[in-house]
C-alpha cells in the first residue's frame, strides 16, 4: 500500500506547524515501506493532542483513555497476535497518568510498538506542565517555574528492561519512519520516544532549538547492545541529545511464552465444542 | 440417647497455616463420596500465619444449603479453638482435641471429649507437627463410624502427584488418629455418619462453579490483580490455561485487568476480569469505556466488609448501588446476582452471552460467602445454555466495503467486526462517535447514540434470568431476597415449612434489568419480607423505584457475617404469629 492509501475519513485539526504532523507522515510511510494492510493494523491511543493520532489514519483503531493505551493494546495483541499493533500516544498518557502500564509494559515485553509523541507539556488542556517538562518552565500550573525534574522515559525503560528504546524527532521525518520500521521489526515491546515541538505552549523546545542539539546515535559509534552505555546516553540533556536506537536485545516477548496460542491466535479458536467433563469430575 | 445418622454439623478450628482449609475440603469430599449432601463455610483473617481460622460442614442425607448453629463436632487443633468456639456446641456435641497440649477445661458430662495425641502422631509418623490435622481427620473418621477407605481415597489423590511416599505418610497419620480413636474410646458417639450408596455429587464454591461456567462459555481471557475474595477465581483459571487453551493475565493493578480484558474484548475473544470492591473501583473509569464503546466484557465483583480495606475476609451485600451507578455519563450494563453454586456456572455462562449479544459490560455480582463457601451439587448441565455471540462479524469484507461500527439499527445493536479482517477496518472510540467510530460531539448524533445504547436494555430484559419462586406456591409470607442470601433462606425454608406452609421466597437474580411485572405481581399478592446482608437494604430501594411498591419488613443484617437460617426462622416466626 502506498501511505495515501492510509489517509483517514478525517482532517487532522492539530495547531498548523504541530509537529504530529510529521509524526503521522512518518507513520504512514513506514506502514507503506512495511507493506502493512490497513485492516491487519491496529493503532490505540489515549487521549490528549497525539491520542487523537488514530482518527486522522485509516487503520483499525481503539480511541481509549487518558493513560491507558498500552494495557488495551496489551489485551488486544494477546488476543489477536496476527494484529500489528501500534500505540500512539503523548508523554501524559504514557509519563503521567500511564506511568505504571508503561513501566509494566517494558517488564512485560508485549509485542507492539509505542510512538509517544512527547511535547514536553499537557496541550489540549492548554498547556499545563507535564512529567517530561523541563525544571524552571513556567506554565499555568507552575507560575514560578517546574521545581520537579522532568521524567526521563529512556533511562526509565532501560531500567525497566524493555527490550527495544529507541527516541525520535518529529523534524527528521525520514529518520523517524526508519525508527518505526525497526521497532516494528522487534519482537517484543518497542519504545520510541519522539522529540515533538508544541508550537502554541512550548516556546523553549522549539524545532530549532532541537535541530541545534540533536545528533544521530548511529552515526556516532553507540553499541545499541550496550544497556550500561545506553543509560549512559539516555542523560545526555544538555547541548547534546542523542535521537536513534539507544538499545535492543533478544529477549522472548510475553506472547511467545504462551503456548495455546501458539499455533492458532485466541480469536481464531472455536469455542462452540469446549468439553468440561473432566474438569467437573476433579471437583468429585 | 438416639443416635443421630447423617445430620451433623461439623468444625475444625486452629491456627492459619495449619492447613485447615485443605482438611475441610477434604472433609466435604468424603462426606460427598459417601453419598452425603454438604454445605461449607470458613472464616479466617487477613494474614498467613498465626490468626485463627475456622471451617464449618453441614453434613445431611438431603441437600443442604447453608452453615447452622449448634457445632455437634468440633475439631480443636489449638485451645484457642475451644475458647472461641465452646458457645457454639449443642448440649450434646463432641469435641477432638490434642490430648498433651490443650488443656480442655470443664465441660458439662453430655459433651463427648476425644483427647487424642495429635501432635505425637504426626511428628512420629509424619515428621511434621503440620500433619495434624491429618491425624485429626483420622480420629474423627472413626468418631462418627465412619468410612475410612473413603478418607484414604481423597488423601491418595490429593497427593498423588508428590510421589508415593508422601501418600502412605499421610494415610498412615490418618490411620493412626483413627485406630487411636477405635482403641481408647468404647462409647458411640451419637452422632453418625453413613454411606447413603446415592452417587457422588461435586464440591464446588461459588468461584468454582463460576469458573466452569467461563469456561465452557468459550470465555478465553481473564485479567485479574490479586484480591479477597476472588483469588481462587485466578488461581484455578491459571491452573487450567493451557489445558484449555485461554490465556490469564496479572498485570500491574486493576486499572490494567480491566482495560487489557476489553483490549482482548475488542480484539474478539470473551473476555472477563474479576475483583472486589475496592479493586472495582480501580477499574470503574474502564468500565464506562466498555459501556461507551459497547464491548462486551464479563466482570465478576465480589463483596467483602466494609468500606475501603474494611474486613477484608468477610462477607457483606454492600456494593450492589455501587456496581449500578458505577462510572461518570449514562449507559446499559447487565447485573446478575448469582446466589449458590449452580447460578454462579448457569449466570456465568449467560454472562458472556449476554454481554456479546447486547455488546455491554455484564456484572455477576457476588460476596465472599458465595465466592468460597463449598456446596455439594450435581454435575452441571453444561447443555443448557447454548453459545450465542450475537452479530458478530469473523469473516472478511468486500472490496470498498465501508464498515460501520456503530450503526443505527432498529434493535440499537450494530454488527460487531473483529479487528483483523480484510477490507474492513474496525474503529472504535471512547469519545462519543459517528456510526464510523470516529469523534463526534454533535447534539443529534450524542442524542440518537444515548438512545441506541440504552435502548438494548430493553431488549435484553427478555434474555435476563427471571425471578424464581422457592417453596409453595402460596405462603402467608414471601421473603424476598438476592445473592447468597438464598442460602440461609432456603436452609430456613426446610424448617419454616416442615409442618405447613409458611413462607416462601423470591430470589431476584437480575437486578438490571429488572423484571418488574413479575416481583410486582409477587407483592400484590403476599405479605413481604426483604432479607439483605447489608447496612442500608439496597435492593429493597431498587425494588421501591421499579415497581413503586415496597416490602412490608426488612430484616438487614451487617456484622460482616452471613445470615444463619435459624435466625431467619426466629425473625419470621416472630412477624406471622
Amino acid at each position: 500500500m502506498k501511505p495515501e492509501d492510509y489517509i483517514g475519513l478525517m482532517k487532522p485539526n492539530w495547531c498548523p506547524g504541530c509537529g504530529n504532523f510529521s509524526i503521522l507522515a512518518a507513520a504512514k510511510m513506514a506502514f507503506s515501506e512495511l507493506n502493512l494492510d490497513n485492516s491487519e493494523i491496529a493503532a490505540i491511543s489515549g487521549i490528549g493532542c497525539a491520542s487523537k493520532f488514530p482518527s486522522w489514519i485509516k487503520v483499525n483503531s481503539f480511541d481509549t483513555l487518558h493513560g491507558r493505551p498500552f494495557p488495551v493494546a496489551a489485551g488486544a495483541k494477546i488476543a489477536n497476535t496476527n494484529l500489528k499493533v501500534f500505540v500512539f500516544c503523548g508523554d501524559g498518557d504514557c509519563y503521567g497518568e500511564g506511568m505504571n502500564h508503561f513501566i509494566s509494559t517494558c517488564r512485560r515485553n508485549h509485542d507492539f510498538v509505542a510512538i509517544v509523541h512527547n511535547n514536553e507539556r499537557y496541550a489540549l488542556t492548554t498547556g499545563q506542565t507535564s512529567p517530561t517538562t523541563d525544571i524552571g518552565t513556567k506554565t499555568k500550573t507552575s507560575l514560578y517555574g517546574v521545581t520537579d525534574p522532568p521524567v526521563n522515559p529512556v533511562a526509565l525503560a532501560l531500567s525497566a528492561n524493555a527490550s527495544f528504546v529507541a527516541r525520535g524527532f518529529a523534524g527528521d521525518i525520514n529518520h523517524l519512519k526508519w525508527l518505526v520500521t525497526e521497532a516494528f521489526k522487534h519482537r517484543g515491546f518497542s519504545l520510541i520516544d519522539v522529540l515533538q515541538p508544541c508550537v502554541t505552549f512550548n516556546t523553549v523546545n522549539t524545532l530549532e532549538w532541537y535541530k541545534q542539539r540533536i545528533y544521530k546515535l548511529e552515526e556516532s559509534g553507540h553499541n545499541s547492545s550496550d544497556r550500561m552505555a545506553a543509560i549512559g546516553k539516555s542523560f545526555e540533556w544538555s547541548d547534546k541529545i542523542p535521537i536513534g536506537i539507544f538499545y535492543r536485545d533478544n529477549r522472548a516477548s510475553y506472547e511467545s511464552y504462551l503456548d495455546q496460542i501458539k499455533d492458532v491466535p485466541l480469536v481464531k479458536q472455536d469455542i462452540s465444542k469446549i468439553k468440561i467433563d473432566k474438569l467437573m469430575e476433579e471437583f468429585m | 440417647m438416639i443416635d443421630i445418622v447423617n445430620k451433623l454439623n461439623w468444625l475444625i478450628g486452629g491456627e492459619a497455616g495449619y492447613g485447615i482449609m485443605s482438611i475441610g475440603v477434604a472433609f466435604s469430599k468424603i462426606c460427598s463420596r459417601g453419598g452425603l449432601h454438604i454445605f461449607d463455610y470458613v472464616e479466617y483473617p487477613s494474614l498467613i500465619r498465626g490468626g485463627h481460622n475456622a471451617y464449618y460442614v453441614s453434613v445431611e442425607d438431603k441437600e443442604v444449603f447453608s452453615q447452622k448453629r449448634d457445632v455437634n463436632l468440633l475439631i480443636a487443633l489449638n485451645r484457642e479453638t475451644i475458647d472461641l468456639h465452646k458457645n457454639e456446641l449443642s448440649p450434646d456435641a463432641g469435641i477432638i482435641y490434642d490430648s498433651e497440649t490443650v488443656k480442655i477445661g470443664k465441660f458439662s458430662p453430655k459433651i463427648s471429649l476425644y483427647p487424642v495425641p495429635l501432635i505425637k502422631f504426626a511428628q512420629e509418623i509424619g515428621k511434621d507437627k503440620l500433619m495434624m490435622n491429618t491425624v485429626a481427620l483420622g480420629a474423627c473418621v472413626a468418631v462418627v463410624d465412619y468410612d475410612f477407605d473413603l478418607l484414604a481415597s481423597v488423601i491418595k489423590e490429593q497427593f498423588t502427584g508428590k510421589g508415593d511416599e508422601i501418600v502412605n505418610v499421610n494415610i498412615n497419620s490418618a490411620r493412626a488418629g483413627y485406630d487411636y480413636v477405635k482403641k481408647n474410646f468404647k462409647n458411640k458417639f451419637h452422632y453418625q455418619l453413613k454411606k447413603t450408596g446415592k452417587g457422588k455429587s461435586m464440591i464446588v464454591s461459588g468461584n468454582d462453579a463460576f469458573c466452569l461456567g467461563a469456561i465452557k462459555a468459550g470465555c478465553k481471557f481473564l485479567a485479574a490483580y490479586p484480591m479477597t475474595p476472588i483469588n481462587s477465581i485466578l488461581h484455578y483459571m491459571k491452573a487450567k490455561e493451557k489445558e484449555c487453551n485461554f490465556v490469564v493475565v496479572q498485570p500491574e493493578d486493576e486499572i490494567a485487568a480491566i482495560n487489557i480484558a476489553i483490549g482482548a474484548s475488542y480484539a474478539g475473544v470473551r473476555s472477563m476480569t474479576c475483583s472486589s470492591g475496592g479493586g472495582f473501583s480501580l477499574m470503574v473509569e474502564a468500565l464506562g469505556m466498555a459501556g461507551i464503546t459497547e464491548t462486551p466484557l464479563v466482570i465478576v465483583e465480589s463483596g467483602r466488609g466494609g468500606p475501603s480495606s474494611g474486613l477484608p475476609t468477610w462477607t457483606e451485600q454492600g456494593d450492589l448501588r455501587f456496581l449500578m451507578h458505577a462510572s461518570q455519563g449514562e449507559f446499559p450494563r447487565i447485573i446478575l446476582a448469582p446466589g449458590d453454586v449452580d447460578d454462579c456456572f448457569y449466570f456465568g455462562m449467560q454472562a458472556f452471552n449476554l454481554a456479546e449479544k447486547y455488546q455491554l459490560p455484564v456484572f455477576l455480582i457476588m460476596d465472599k460467602y458465595v465466592s468460597e463457601s463449598h456446596k455439594s451439587t450435581k454435575k452441571f448441565n453444561d447443555k443448557l445454555i447454548k453459545i450465542e455471540r450475537g452479530l458478530l462479524i469473523d469473516e472478511d469484507g468486500k472490496l470498498g466495503e465501508k464498515y460501520e461500527r456503530y450503526k443505527f439499527t432498529d434493535s440499537g445493536i450494530s454488527k460487531r467486526a473483529v479487528p483483523g479482517l480484510k477490507n474492513r477496518v474496525v474503529m472504535t472510540s471512547s469519545y462519543e462517535h459517528s456510526e464510523l467510530g470516529l469523534f463526534d460531539d454533535g447534539a443529534e448524533n450524542h442524542v440518537r447514540m444515548m438512545d441506541k445504547r440504552l435502548g438494548k436494555l430493553k431488549l435484553a430484559l427478555k434474555d435476563a434470568p427471571k425471578p424464581v419462586l422457592y417453596g409453595p406456591k402460596k405462603a402467608k409470607l414471601t421473603i424476598i431476597g438476592w445473592g447468597s442470601t438464598k442460602y440461609p433462606i432456603l436452609e430456613a425454608l426446610k424448617t419454616l415449612n416442615e409442618k405447613k406452609a409458611v413462607a416462601n421466597y423470591l430470589q431476584i437474580t437480575s437486578i438490571i434489568p429488572f423484571h418488574s411485572d413479575i416481583v410486582a405481581k409477587v407483592m400484590d399478592s403476599s405479605k413481604t419480607l426483604i432479607i439483605e446482608n447489608n447496612a442500608t437494604a439496597q435492593l429493597r430501594g431498587v425494588i421501591r423505584e421499579n415497581t413503586l411498591k415496597t416490602p412490608d419488613y426488612t430484616y438487614l443484617k451487617y456484622d460482616s457475617r452471613p445470615f444463619y437460617p435459624e435466625d431467619i426462622v426466629k425473625k419470621v416466626h416472630g412477624l406471622i404469629k
